[in-house]
């Protein structure tokens, strides 16, 4: 690969701007929780009681473990230590699925229990536990649809490190992706005290 | 150009890091379970951005990026968040 003719700073901030819309993304999203926790504060309190500290708490730790087997990834490539790299990125693809497997099952209890958006539980119930579960499926559902897409990239990642087309001298796809990564988990960071922690 | 001839973050380093970030998860829990009001939003808010800040300046290699460019715009997006979420409570604290 002619790597002369990359411009890995311009590759890079391409994609630290196409992060900051990202984050405006989950602003939005953010400040909608916010206004309507001030308008329903009992309500959310309620139906924060609702959601288990446990999985939150474990699918944080996942996701900074993860976050460390990038940025060790790209440590270990810069180092040409190729085969090291490969073993970091699947054990982040693996924190990645785990997470995803254990959103499925506390989803999955939530829906057990007949919560879910436009269920008869919460159409019946007050107005703030519905507006909550919303958010929660909202925002936690987005934020899972960004694990999808983070995994796909270190899928890629690692496909194209194990055939040699990420090395030493050129690795900008694996710290874009990195940084996407990164993003991800950064928005978990401030998800997990939202839903789980401050009711 | 070529931004990859800078700084390599060292296995050492990287895994302090996580461990700071492991060790601000358990405190954040821990101080969840005490009763401290509204002060409580403000200790998880505080204790979050100051884990964003860890991952954001060594995971993401913020600190070492040798263009000034990535600092400036970021602080920038900072600035916009803060204006957007603070003109809105603003705005909502005044209704009638």
């Amino acid at each position: 690969m002619n790597t002369k003719t990359k411009d890995n700073t311009g590759a890079k901030f391409g994609m630290w701007l196409f992060l900051y819309s990202e984050i405006m993304l989950f602003t939005g999203l953010f400040i909608l929780y916010a206004a309507y926790f001030r308008e329903y504060l009992p309500d959310f309190v309620n139906a924060g009681k609702e959601l288990d500290l446990r999985y939150g708490a474990v699918n944080t730790l996942i996701l900074l473990t993860s976050s460390f087997t990038v940025a060790a990834a790209i440590t270990a490539i810069r180092k040409k230590q190729a085969q090291g790299s490969l073993i970091f990125l699947c054990i982040s693809i693996a924190c990645g699925i785990i997470f995803l497997i254990n959103k499925y099952f506390e989803w999955g209890h939530k829906f057990s229990h007949d919560i879910f958006p436009n269920s008869a539980t919460l159409n019946a119930g007050p107005r703030g536990e519905n507006i909550f579960f919303g958010l929660y499926y909202v925002i936690t559902g987005l934020h899972g649809v960004h694990i999808i897409a983070g995994l796909s990239l270190l899928i890629t990642a690692a496909w194209f490190v194990k055939k040699g087309k990420i090395v030493a001298s050129d690795f900008v796809f694996l710290e874009n992706s990195g940084l996407y990564w990164h993003l991800v988990d950064l928005i978990w960071i401030f998800i997990f005290p939202l839903f789980y922690l401050v009711i | 150009m070529n931004a990859h001839d800078g700084h390599i973050l060292s296995y050492g380093k990287l895994l302090a890091v996580l461990g700071v970030l492991f060790v601000l998860t358990v405190i954040t829990i821990l101080v969840s379970t005490v009763d401290l009001g509204a002060a409580n939003i403000w200790a998880a808010l505080l204790i979050a951005s100051v884990k964003a800040t860890f991952v954001l300046l060594f995971f993401m290699h913020l600190k070492y990026e040798r263009s000034k460019a990535f600092a400036i715009t970021f602080v920038v997006t900072v600035f916009c968040v803060a204006l957007l979420i603070g003109f809105l409570f603003w705005d909502v604290s005044y209704r009638v």
